[in-house]
């Protein structure tokens, strides 16, 4: 079972719906999709205003494409709800929710190894914050 | 000088908390060895051939005598005695323990340094020419900027993870001296029809194994969108670069599959959507910074005992007409203190010499002191009265070298002496050469020659630059060391050509005993320096005197 990571911590999944593949986001019943790190954003440029939900897949925490493509989802207008998914870390949580990320999902081992009490010590994202002051 | 706000100064703290409690949660198994890595690199911690090493950054060159004390504290205290001075301006510590980096990084803090993002696929210490703000041909001061740039790159979210290290370096001076070329990104200060001042942006330059001289992405960027234009590139980068393999992951490369032009289009896309979320705060930010850059009040004072120290005595004559650079104000002079003493290893300065510079920064020097991607210390404002006081000082602690810009004023990197990566030794090669040309008493009537080696094809000692370069090659097992010439790193900047077939580690010394002698003979007076020669005649002389003439028809058939 996997776990939710948002700003108060651990939580269970509350998205029931289905979640379509990136080939299936132009199907009009999609509401959620699976977009991997190496996704060119602009494939997702009709579909915004219809999808609640974007999972981006981190497959290795080391590549981080995935911060830049949920920064461009929501300068091309997506409000819905932005998830990293896979292997990203505790030390990543800031990163991705300053990202635009809404919230992780990860598995019970990396749970396991990494608790909740090391997610919530990064959950403070407006805290030293050198990009807000230089944009404000 | 730029002094941290309390919001530097919390973050900074903050950081180095954090660092406590990653390395505690590498030991408890909350980060696997892959995941502390790049945590580890993006606070400067590198594993190394026999330890780890710390590398500090010294944003834009510039410090303090507070902040160099304080270096010299962490070499006595956490190290051997000693630092070593890069190629990029930060200083590393080559023996510290892994439980006491994060103490290191709190007595950093303590004096407003840090060793955040000097390592790992980050952009990295952000670096400036050392002489801003000094020196007589300059624009303006290019620290301030390159002070923005470190506030905005420093855990910039998007950027922590990139396909590889990102490197910038900024100038203020038609003169370039930061190597801008051979960066990542590249900023040459410039004017406009209008007189505004704006950058030129250089795009995809780096040395390493694939060499590139950088491209000219926008030939005017107002200053004011600076921030935004770097940050279309990064983030443009970011999606773009290979990950499949990291000797085709800097920027150069994905610059060059993708074509100069596409990837300027895909950049200015992503500056149109981003530009409007910098709404000028930055600017004001970025004025409180050149605020603090603001020049020393410059003292008013007569130079005559310079002048009769400089005219009695041929020793000090001599370091002064080597070590001193012009000064935007006449009485006074930009000081090269030389960190290569003939025989010593280049960038390595004692606990001892860093007190001894921080003292002479205090007393004579405005407090102010440099390091140069050269690898030597600067006194960027001295009074010229003050120059004899210094020279003896400096005499006393063996950092009065008169060698600068000259043939033992080499840059080397750490190579197999301390470098996991290297495949030959470097550091060794540059003290022979340093030595032997000392013996031969010839250094001065050399003049003006840039040596750069490194150890590996990683190119960290700029060997591609050098008017003469050395890159030392494992070739089975055996040290084996290739020659390039004509290089330069400077606003002509031009990638090295390779002489030939490469040397020995017992031959490499006698080779650049012969191009030097060649040199002496062909040059057309005592002024055409060694790389004005090599551009008049070309490879040719230079080849026979390395190979032989001998040699000459089997090089005809082999081409």
């Amino acid at each position: 079972m996997n776990i939710i990571v948002q700003d108060a911590g651990f939580t269970p999944e509350t998205w029931s719906g289905a979640i379509a593949t990136l080939d299936e986001v132009a199907d009009e019943s999609a509401t959620a999709v699976d977009v991997p790190g190496d996704a060119n954003p602009d494939d997702l440029a009709d579909h915004l205003d219809r999808l609640a939900l974007i999972r981006i897949g981190f497959a290795s925490f080391a590549d981080g494409r995935g911060f830049t493509l949920a920064r461009r989802l929501r300068r091309m207008g997506f409000t819905g709800r932005l998830r990293a998914a896979g292997h990203v870390l505790a030390d990543q949580y800031t990163m991705a929710r300053r990202s635009g990320f809404d919230e992780v999902e990860i598995d019970a081992d990396l749970a396991a190894r990494q608790p909740e009490e090391q997610w919530r010590a990064r959950a403070d994202v407006h805290a030293h914050d050198y990009q807000s002051r230089l944009r404000a | 000088m730029y002094t941290y706000t309390e919001f530097d100064e919390a973050f900074v703290r903050n950081r180095v908390a954090q660092f406590r409690g990653q390395v505690n949660r590498r030991l408890d198994g909350s980060l696997t060895e892959d995941e502390f890595k790049p945590l580890r690199l993006m606070n400067g911690l590198y594993l190394q051939l026999h330890a780890y090493m710390l590398r500090v950054a010294i944003p834009y060159g510039t410090l303090n005598s507070g902040q160099m004390r304080q270096l010299a504290y962490l070499a006595d205290k956490w190290d051997k005695g000693y630092g070593h001075f890069t190629t990029r301006q930060n200083i590393q510590y080559n023996w510290p323990k892994l439980g006491d980096v994060p103490d290191m990084l709190d007595a950093l803090a303590d004096v407003g340094m840090h060793a955040i993002q000097t390592s790992g696929n980050t952009i990295r210490n952000v670096t400036a020419d050392h002489f801003a703000g000094a020196a007589a041909d300059e624009i303006e001061d290019p620290r301030p900027v390159a002070e923005l740039l470190r506030q905005w790159s420093t855990d910039h979210p998007e950027f922590q993870f990139l396909p590889r290290k990102f490197k910038i370096a900024v100038t203020g001076s038609p003169t370039d001296r930061a190597v801008t070329k051979a960066h990542d990104i590249g900023l040459r200060m410039v004017r406009n029809a209008a007189g505004e001042p704006g950058f030129e942006v250089i795009v995809g330059g780096g040395l390493g194994r694939t060499p590139m001289i950088g491209k000219v992405i926008n030939e005017f960027l107002p200053k004011a969108d600076l921030l935004p234009y770097c940050e279309a590139i990064v983030a443009t980068y970011n999606l773009l670069g290979r990950r499949d393999n990291k000797y085709k992951a800097r920027i150069k490369i994905t610059v060059h599959e993708n074509g100069l032009d596409t990837f300027r289009e895909l950049v200015d896309a992503r500056f149109a959507e981003i530009r409007g979320e910098f709404s000028g705060v930055d600017q004001k930010i970025l004025a409180g910074i050149e605020a603090q850059f603001a020049p020393p009040p410059l003292r008013q004072a007569e130079t005559t005992s310079f002048e009769v120290r400089y005219a009695a005595d041929p020793v000090f004559r001599s370091w002064a007409d080597t070590n001193l650079s012009a000064h935007k104000s006449a009485d006074h002079a930009i000081v090269t203190v030389s960190i290569k003493k003939q025989g010593q290893t280049p960038g390595d300065a004692t606990s001892d010499q860093m007190r001894l510079l921080a003292d002479i920064a205090a007393t004579h020097a405005y407090d102010e002191l440099r390091i140069s991607h050269e690898q030597n210390v600067i006194l960027p404002h001295v009074h010229k009265s003050d120059l004899p006081a210094i020279y003896d000082a400096l005499a006393s602690v063996e950092l009065a070298t008169a060698n600068v810009g000259l043939v033992s004023d080499i840059i080397a990197c750490p190579g197999m002496d301390y470098c996991a990566l290297a495949t030959a030794r470097s550091i060794p090669v540059a003290q022979t050469i340093a030595t032997r040309f000392d013996e031969l008493k010839l250094e001065h009537e050399i003049g003006p020659l840039k040596i750069k080696i490194s150890g590996c094809i990683n190119a960290c000692g700029h060997h591609h630059v050098g008017h003469i370069g050395i890159l030392g090659l494992d070739r089975a097992g055996v040290e084996n060391y290739q020659i390039t010439l004509g290089g330069d790193g400077t606003e002509t900047a031009v990638i090295g050509e390779r002489t030939g077939p490469g040397f020995a580690y017992d031959e490499i010394v006698p080779a650049i005993e012969r191009l030097i002698g060649a040199y002496l003979n062909i040059r057309q007076s005592d002024d055409e320096t060694f790389i004005e020669t090599y551009r008049r005649l070309g490879m040719e002389p230079f080849k026979d005197a390395l190979y032989g003439e001998s040699a000459r028809s089997g090089r005809a058939h082999a081409a």
